[in-house]
């Protein structure tokens, strides 16, 4: 295909056959761009910024590598983030831009990456909202299309699904669940075709679901009847921190008792947990990063142990699971930078990201895998998720135990999956 | 059954809306204003009752004693060095001050006390619950609407029991005359608004024990308080109650249909009241 990019590069190599063959700017500085929510509503995905950060830097200019990180906060605001990737772009003239934490981040960055191709690496999204978000008509499969800049790292509504019912198939229940879903982008993915009601009728699982409630709602009593009615053992959904907490007090008030209580999204940081007081023993949610994952940093060395324990120290508070992310971003970087041939060259850089094969410490990321659709393949790339439960400790503080790993054996389990008392 | 079960849950909710409306209806009945930072100034109001219960170890049903002093002076300087200041004929530069106020207090709340979200620990008291014939009873709920009966039950006393209270409905009814009489409209909204404080602080208690909250979580509050005061008729504060009770009711009955239907059968039952009765349901003065 003929490009305005191509044909620069031909008529480049044309030149360069009769005249001598110019330094490449391999020693020339490179500039990675970084987006976050660092302020606003989403900030506590960023906790781990500063620190990984300064830490690759610091690495980076140890390991010879000369690059720059511009800095730049979304505000948890979607215009935010696009204003500032095209302040990145065009201002600052990066090579390279790492974009984290929730498709408000992610995919508007994205977009105007592609269109001006220059090359992302974006993670702590699941990958259905941002592939199938970033298509022009989500609704129609046919029309979506692949990107040739962006690439992302995560895992799907699909490995959730699974995580979240190999957990209850460890139990003996009556195999109702109740399901909280709210209506915003989640819980309509949630309780639709591609997310929870298909799988878990074919494993048997007879799912209530009262319909979409608003975010911010003060009174949960009809789903709590509901639930109450269907005799639900299981309670599963994924609503706002402050819905949960405000769900879970009335369901106690008013005499829902599960067995297993498995919510994603609201129990990932254990701040959360904590308030909720003897209320969160054994609530179960997914887990995509903890210290006790297996893995390594490829560009330090250093364990998931010591990085936490670095983490904790320089921030002087516990770990969340978005902190690996942070550090697996600036690792995909690096090691796309060395392998690409010109790495201030959009393209080349776009092809050493997506040849990736790199062992990191959320584990082993590369795309083109076999583990997804082949539309979503070539942009893709999944990491494990396993199942966790919050333990609460005698202090009182609570403790994030692994309990299953159908999904990546290789990550160990702590524990067996255990009922709410 | 359930319906019993409904409309009893829908009622304690509307406790909680007439809290988040009593201190806005006692604003707006005296001097009009029309206080859009009202949400943020709960959130602020919980924000304290947290600094003061973990600072000093109290529960937070005690850390309200510290918390709403320090609201009440709060309320007071915002309304003498601030609000008094824009307060005229024209309604709308009171309406843009109190708007940039609740941007400034967002962001303030989030610079001082980041975006995590926090919450207030009552202990083994917010899971327990009374059985009450045939349905069962949060203690916390039930506890919310005995204070917002109490908070408006005293409101009313000081209002038409006390030389304050006097001076608030002869300001409300004709702040001129009222200063012909030795009485200072200004320091009369001081304390007005200070009191409208305290009783936020009394609101954000219970909100901070409900659920949790952060500093973006005041305006969406805000609009159910705005129903209810104008539901219940302006500068009736019995109203409000009820004007919350309706507000809370109607969606508890919305979510027994379906839960999408929750938040919408709330404004349906607003709309339909202001329809039928434009004054609201209890107005107090022809003004």
């Amino acid at each position: 295909m003929l490009t305005r990019r191509n044909l620069l590069k031909t008529g480049a190599a044309a030149a360069a056959t009769g005249l001598a063959m110019p330094a490449l700017a391999k020693n020339s500085s490179i500039k990675i761009g970084y987006v976050s929510p660092q302020s606003g509503p989403l900030s506590a995905f960023s906790e781990a910024d500063d620190y990984m950060i300064s830490q690759f830097t610091k690495t980076a200019a140890a390991q010879g590598l000369n690059v720059e990180v511009v800095v730049k906060d979304s505000q948890s605001n979607p215009n935010r983030a696009a204003d500032v990737a095209r302040e990145l772009i065009v201002r600052d003239e990066v090579n390279l831009i790492c974009v984290a934490s929730t498709p408000e981040t992610t995919n508007p960055v994205c977009t105007i990456a592609e269109a001006e191709e220059v090359p992302v690496i974006s993670s702590v999204a699941p990958w259905q909202p941002w592939f199938i978000g970033q298509q022009g008509n989500p609704g129609d499969p046919a029309s979506w299309q692949e990107f040739d800049y962006v690439y992302h790292f995560f895992w799907g509504l699909e490995d959730n699904v699974s995580v979240f019912l190999n957990m209850w198939n460890s139990l003996d229940t009556n195999k109702v669940v109740g399901a909280l879903w709210p209506n915003d982008g989640d819980g309509n993915a949630w309780s639709s075709g591609v997310g929870m009601p298909p799988a878990a009728a074919a494993a048997g699982y007879q799912v209530i679901d009262p319909g979409r409630h608003q975010n911010l709602t003060d009174d949960f009593s009809a789903q709590i009847n509901a639930f109450k009615q269907a005799n639900a053992d299981i309670f599963t959904g994924i609503p706002i921190p402050p819905d949960f907490t405000t769900f879970w007090t009335q369901a106690r008030q008013q005499g829902f008792t599960p067995k297993i209580a498995s919510v994603a999204k609201a129990l990932l940081f254990p701040e959360t947990i904590g308030q909720l007081g003897d209320l969160g023993h054994n609530l179960s949610c997914e887990v995509y990063w903890t210290p006790d994952f297996p893995y390594s940093s490829s560009l330090t060395g250093e364990s998931n142990q010591e990085l936490a324990a670095g983490f904790e120290a320089a921030a002087g508070r516990r770990w969340t699971q978005p902190v690996g992310f942070s550090h697996a971003l600036f690792e995909v970087a690096a090691d796309a930078i060395k392998r690409a041939d010109d790495p201030t060259d959009g393209d080349d850089l776009a092809e050493a990201v997506a040849s990736t094969n790199l062992n990191t410490v959320v584990g082993n990321i590369g795309w083109g895998k076999e583990n997804l659709p082949p539309f979503a393949r070539k942009n893709v790339a999944k990491t494990p998720l396993v199942g966790g439960q919050w333990r609460r400790q005698d202090d009182g503080s609570y403790d994030l135990v692994i309990v299953e790993n159908g999904n990546a054996p290789d990550i160990p389990v702590g524990g067996d999956f255990e009922a709410i008392a | 059954m359930i319906w019993v079960d409904t409309i009893v849950q829908g009622i304690l909710l509307g406790g909680l809306y007439a809290l988040f409306a009593a201190g806005l209806s006692l604003v707006f009945g005296i001097m009009r204003l029309v206080n859009l930072a009202h949400g943020d100034l709960i959130v602020l109001g919980a924000f304290l009752i947290l600094v003061a219960a973990t600072a000093l170890g109290l529960h937070p049903f005690l850390a309200v004693l510290i918390a709403a002093p320090v609201m009440f002076v709060l309320g007071w300087a915002l309304q003498t060095w601030v609000l008094n200041r824009v307060l005229g004929d024209d309604i709308l530069p009171p309406l843009l001050v109190t708007f940039g106020l609740s941007v400034v207090i967002q962001n303030a709340l989030l610079e001082g006390f980041s975006a995590d979200s926090q919450k207030l620990s009552a202990g083994g008291i917010e899971a327990a619950s009374l059985a009450l014939g045939p349905v069962t009873v949060g203690v916390m709920p039930l506890l919310t609407l005995v204070s917002a009966v109490a908070v408006i039950f005293g409101l009313n006393q000081l209002f038409y029991r006390t030389a304050l209270g006097r001076a608030f409905r002869a300001t409300s009814d004709d702040a001129v005359t009222a200063g012909l009489m030795g009485i200072r409209p200004q320091n009369v909204f001081a304390i007005a608004t200070g009191i409208a404080m305290v009783v936020a602080t009394i609101a954000a208690l219970y909100l901070g024990i409900r659920a949790n909250f952060d500093p973006s979580v005041g305006p969406a509050r805000l609009i159910y308080a705005f129903e209810a005061v104008i539901i219940g008729g302006l500068g009736s504060l019995w109203g409000t109650l009820a004007g919350g009770i309706v507000i809370g009711v109607a969606q508890a009955l919305g979510a027994a249909i379906n839960p999408e239907w929750q938040i919408l059968a709330g404004h349906i039952a607003f709309v339909v009241i202001l329809l039928l009765r434009p004054r609201g349901l209890f107005p107090r003065a022809n003004d």
